[in-house]
């Protein structure tokens, strides 16, 4: 078995399972958000149970339009609040103490290795970063699983991913994944578990694995997955919240496809509009004039990311054409950012620097898009008015080619900044 | 159950974002967001659909976010069923979840034109143009997808189980 079917397997109480089962599985952590979790709270109710499945698995998180941007998300933020206080649930995460969900559950070891965690929230496959099950699912699903603990899957068929070679200079996971996604396309991998590894994935830091497996859903996937290491272990053991468990894959596991990839001929990648799946080299598109950059979210808002836009941009100035806005994905992350002098950097660069929100990323607030703009951002989706207006746009890129293009003015890569 | 009515046809990799733009998510009242259903793909839309048409559209129906609000903005614009050539994986059990019927067709997905009149004979999972008389078979729903549809979605479902244990 793949190590996405045996976690599939034991938590549904069986030896074997195989691809296309449909089962019934029971999760160790449910999670939603602003957005997600008012339709779920409304829906539990109708189900009629006495409580809450467990008190302890059940993280409510107000990220998305938060802090509330407006009257509207104010009554929904308000929603989670209250829910969590009659029920009283342990992991609600009010402002101030929240973060964007996919950063804060590993960062808070909330999610462990082994975990089959659910969420309303179609990046819920970063966890696989850990060596956990993890998918995004509705908001319905999540009031079914606050009832009963469990929810129904069909079991993905498995696709291996080979990365080897040597990564070129500021070459990382974002970057890895892109060309993938590019690669096979956004339903490259529908329904499917994406299994990463090799030479490159073995040494590739959390940081770069959880990104990796956080686009996952943008190539189709049910899941994304990395087979834990001592990468994995360092990472888990002072800070694991619950006991943590390491599956592997047979060497006998059935793949519908492997696909290999030589990571010398990977460059510096960027998603075009309005697909994730539209790449090309970041070294192609100098053309491209920029009015706003955005470092963040759950796919790049983690402290190596914002390292990696802090070493660029250091002593430089934001392009007097640009506006940059910076998001740390979590108030640790934020405060480490601090401590470490990036904060100041990106002030004294002429920078936003936000405090933990999903915000722009997904049009909220925190750095719209008028008509006719454009941007780069770390973030994961540049669909049509992801950002802000129908009419503007969105090239996806790593941390390191968005602060190079904040100096530039226009899309460029790390070499012609530093 | 027998979905009748006319079609509006997108194409291809339809997005959550396009269903239902994510700066009208600030409610998840199912009237408000029909207001704006597909509005980012077409943004006459909301004023041209009505009540009882149906939508085909071609592959990965759907993708990009989990929004439940994208499924339920369908159905409150009266949109009677989705047939596509595939169907992002989260729309898919959102879908069912909810009880938007959608239909997995290759041969629909292709041949049927914008403004056909379609007929789909939920139950035995074939979709006739009466506009073409044409008659195409959408792929099959396993039976536990089934049970989710005659219970009334999965809260009515979970609601059994709960009762039954």
């Amino acid at each position: 078995m793949t190590i996405t079917e045996k976690i599939l397997a034991a938590h549904s109480g069986r030896d074997e399972i195989s691809a296309g089962e449909l089962i019934n599985a029971k999760v160790d952590l449910i999670l939603a958000n602003d957005i997600t979790a008012p339709i779920a709270i409304t829906e539990f109710k109708k189900i009629g149970a006495k409580d809450v499945f467990d008190k302890e698995r059940i993280a409510l998180i107000p990220d998305h339009f938060a802090p509330q941007k407006d009257i509207k998300a104010a009554e929904q933020c308000r929603m989670l609040r209250d829910f969590s206080r009659e029920y009283n649930l342990g992991l609600y995460f009010e402002v101030g103490r929240m973060g964007v969900e996919h950063a804060l559950l590993p960062e808070q070891g909330l999610v462990v290795p082994g975990d089959l965690v659910i969420g309303a929230d179609s990046h819920t496959c970063t966890y696989g970063g850990l060596g956990a099950f993890s998918t995004g699912v509705g908001s319905t699903d999540v009031a079914s699983a606050m009832a009963t603990g469990e929810c129904w899957f069909k079991v993905p068929e498995s696709m291996k991913f080979i990365y080897y070679g040597k990564l070129n200079k500021w070459v990382s996971g974002k970057d890895l994944i892109l060309h993938t996604i590019g690669d096979i396309g956004v339903d490259g991998a529908l329904y499917r578990a994406m299994e990463f590894e090799g030479e490159v994935i073995s040494p590739l830091p959390m940081a770069g694995r959880l990104t990796m497996c956080n686009m996952a859903i943008e190539a189709g996937g049910k899941n994304g997955i990395i087979v834990p290491d001592n990468i994995t272990e360092q990472y888990a053991k002072n800070r694991a919240k619950r006991e943590y468990k390491f599956y592997s894959s047979d060497k006998d596991a059935v793949y519908v496809d492997v696909r290999e990839y030589d990571c010398s001929k990977i460059p510096l990648t960027v998603s075009c509009p309005h697909l994730p799946s539209n790449t090309k080299p970041a070294a192609e598109l100098s053309s491209i004039a920029i009015d706003q950059v955005v470092v963040g979210s759950c796919t790049n808002g983690r402290i190596e990311d914002i390292r990696e836009a802090a070493e660029i941009i250091k002593g430089k100035k934001v392009n007097p054409n640009v506006r940059m806005i910076v998001i740390p994905a979590t108030q640790q992350i934020y405060l480490q950012a601090v401590k470490e002098g990036l904060a100041e950097i990106f002030v004294n660069a002429e920078a936003v620097f936000s405090t933990p929100t999903c915000g722009p990323c997904l049009g909220g607030h925190m750095g719209i898009l008028a008509k006719g703009e454009r941007a780069i951002a770390t973030t994961n989706r540049n669909f049509v008015g992801r950002m802000g207006h129908p009419e503007s746009e969105v090239y996806l890129s790593n941390p390191a080619v968005a602060a190079a293009s904040a100096i530039l003015g226009r899309i460029g890569t790390p070499e012609e900044v530093i | 159950m027998i979905l009748k009515g006319k079609v509006w046809k997108f194409g291809n990799n339809i997005d959550t974002d396009a269903i239902i733009p994510a700066r009208y998510l600030n409610t998840s009242d199912p009237d408000e967001l029909a207001k704006h259903i597909m509005e980012d793909a077409d943004k006459d839309f909301p004023s041209k659909v009505k009540a009882g048409d149906l939508i085909t559209a071609d592959a990965n129906f759907g993708c990009g976010s989990s929004r439940e609000h994208a499924p339920i903005a369908i159905k409150a614009a009266g949109i009677q069923a989705v047939v596509a050539k595939s169907f992002a994986r989260i729309f898919y059990r959102n879908a069912f979840n909810i009880g938007l019927p959608i239909f997995e067709s290759e041969d629909a997905s292709g041949k049927i034109k914008e403004g056909d009149e379609i007929e789909i004979d939920a139950d035995r999972g074939v979709i006739k143009n009466i506009t073409k008389s044409e008659e195409y078979t959408a792929k099959p729903i396993p039976p536990f997808m089934q049970e989710l549809i005659s219970s009334g979605g999965l809260i009515e479902w979970t609601k059994k189980r709960i009762m039954a244990s």
